[in-house]
């Protein structure tokens, strides 16, 4: 996959985020996430029924690798189960890390692929990820 | 102002440093004071027994001398610290905690810097005594007159920045100190970001107390400065007690502290960074303060003038008077036109600059700021402007 493309679907995912319209009268779990040396902050709702995620939304401020990363979370993520949605992060994971990962998972977040390569934009693209994670293995132990 | 920058062996880096608010450069000067107390007379200061620790004395206090002279205050008015955020905190702690009583007021205002608004946070959980804000204007200013309007009778202090962080207006201080005073009110200045570029009399404004810090303005980090009347410093308690700061102590708690400043820098004083910025009030004298805040002035009009030709960029602060320059570009998030101008060696800081309750005021919850100095010319305006002239190209590489 060429960079332009890449880049195509970060920008996508930026200017029209999945949805990006969480809010307290949701009434789902809420988790923040944000990051102490930049500005991001966003919030994830989340309702999870019979170990499934039925519904995920988000909201908050952050820069267009952030926004565009929680975009593609939840894209990925909506309608699994945890166990599933626990996979799907510790490979995306793998993959920032460059520990070896299977690219088939990752559908739209091959656009961070090289991600790596900016270390100062490593905190940017696994924000929504540390967050929901929280979640997510309170549910697996049950 | 072109040729100082030779002075800077940052510039050697081909950096386009546009982030003066947040830290400065340091010239050769300064390095090469630092520098030699650490490689010719490294020694503790007050333990004048042998040459070199002599020589510490010497210089250590003639760096104090330095700083007094350039505020026009007395030599033991200037007490050496970490920076304007422990100044802020011993003035708060050590002196207004005693004098102040449940119900007193202090007057801030919502556009100041965390460092001038959590210590007065903290005492008022402690002391029962009221935060207060001055309103701001229209262009988030301090006007004399809603000054006067947040005065009541229980307001014992105007706790406000000389030179605020985002938005960059400055504070008509020789007025409200005028008004302060008939009204039996202390005024505390933080200086972070006016002392670095604008010739301060300590004097002829009667400031009460004054905080400043020596990164800000060419100097080393980690030294910092706490102006105050003699008449106030004396009944600051220090906060920290230990050597250097006491004349004698015995067994049975009986301790008499030195004469000031020495009574309030307890431990082996930050030699290096006074030494260091004793050479940066050397430095910064030798160029004019006057001729500094002029150049900064003349260069912000001339970044805005440019700006402002840009449909997609909204400048938060087009009337203030310093070198600081706050603005968004339309549908791009600070943060991402920060990164942007990295990749362009361009230093521009992306965020809420430690301002955080200015967003309620302003709805603006983060900006990209550019902040001026001295050694920044027009050809880096130029080619700051070239780069956010194109929103295309902005969205393209930001990515």
């Amino acid at each position: 996959m060429d960079n332009e493309f890449k880049r195509e679907i970060i920008l996508e995912n930026f200017q029209h985020p999945f949805n990006k319209d969480g809010n307290d009268e949701l009434n789902y779990e809420k988790v923040n996430s944000n990051n102490e040396s930049c500005i991001d902050n966003i919030d994830i709702y989340v309702n999870i029924k019979n170990n499934t995620i039925e519904d995920i939304r988000f909201n908050g401020e952050a820069c267009a690798i952030s926004t565009a990363s929680t975009s593609i979370m939840l894209k990925n993520i909506i309608n699994k189960s945890v166990k599933d949605s626990i996979k799907y992060i510790e490979n995306f994971m793998n993959m920032v890390n460059e520990l070896e990962y299977d690219e088939n998972l990752l559908n739209e977040a091959v656009a961070f692929t090289e991600i790596y390569k900016q270390q100062n934009r490593k905190t940017c693209v696994t924000l929504p990820y540390i967050g929901i994670l929280k979640i997510l293995k309170k549910y697996d132990k049950q | 102002m072109k040729e100082y920058r030779y002075d800077f062996p940052m510039f050697n880096n081909n950096i386009i440093y546009l982030d003066n608010g947040a830290t400065t450069f340091k010239p050769n000067s300064v390095i090469d004071a630092v520098n030699d107390y650490y490689k010719n007379y490294s020694a503790n200061a007050h333990r004048g027994d042998y040459t070199i620790s002599y020589k510490v004395d010497v210089n250590y206090e003639n760096a104090r001398k330095k700083v007094a002279d350039f505020i026009n205050a007395e030599f033991e008015e200037v007490v050496f610290t970490s920076g304007t955020t422990e100044s802020l905190n011993m003035i708060v702690n050590g002196f207004f905690k005693k004098l102040l009583e449940p119900g007193d007021e202090v007057l801030i205002t919502k556009s100041e810097h965390a460092s001038n608004v959590l210590p007065w946070f903290k005492l008022a959980k402690e002391t029962n005594i009221k935060i207060s804000y001055i309103e701001l204007d229209e262009n988030l200013h301090v006007t004399i007159e809603n000054l006067i309007n947040s005065v009541n009778e229980r307001t014992k202090v105007i706790s406000i920045a000389g030179i605020t962080n985002v938005v960059g207006d400055e504070r008509p201080i020789d007025e409200i100190c005028k008004f302060a005073h008939a009204n039996n009110i202390f005024v505390v200045i933080d200086g972070a970001q006016l002392v670095p570029h604008k010739k301060v009399d300590v004097k002829k404004s009667d400031i009460d107390f004054l905080a400043f810090s020596g990164h800000k303005m060419c100097g080393p980090t980690g030294i910092g400065v706490l102006y105050g009347k003699k008449e106030f410093l004396d009944k600051l308690e220090p906060i920290n007690m230990g050597g250097g700061m006491n004349e004698s102590f015995d067994s049975e708690n009986e301790v008499y502290l030195k004469e000031l400043p020495n009574r309030l820098e307890a431990g082996t004083p930050n030699i290096a960074g006074a030494i260091g910025l004793g050479a940066a009030v050397d430095y910064l004298s030798k160029i004019g303060m006057n001729n500094i805040f002029n150049y900064e002035k003349k260069l912000k009009s001339y970044l805005v003038d440019k700006l402002i030709k840009l449909s997609y960029i909204d400048i938060i602060n087009l009337e203030s008077d310093s070198g600081i320059v706050s603005f968004n570009i339309d549908g791009i998030f600070s943060q991402d036109v920060a990164f942007y101008l990295n990749k362009y060696n361009i230093c521009v800081r992306a965020g809420n600059h430690c301002a955080k309750i200015l967003k309620k005021e302003t709805g603006i919850k983060n900006s990209i700021r550019v902040s001026l100095y001295f050694y920044n010319t027009y050809e880096e305006i130029d080619k700051l402007v070239e780069l956010l002239s194109d929103k295309e190209k902005i969205m393209k590489e930001m990515i």
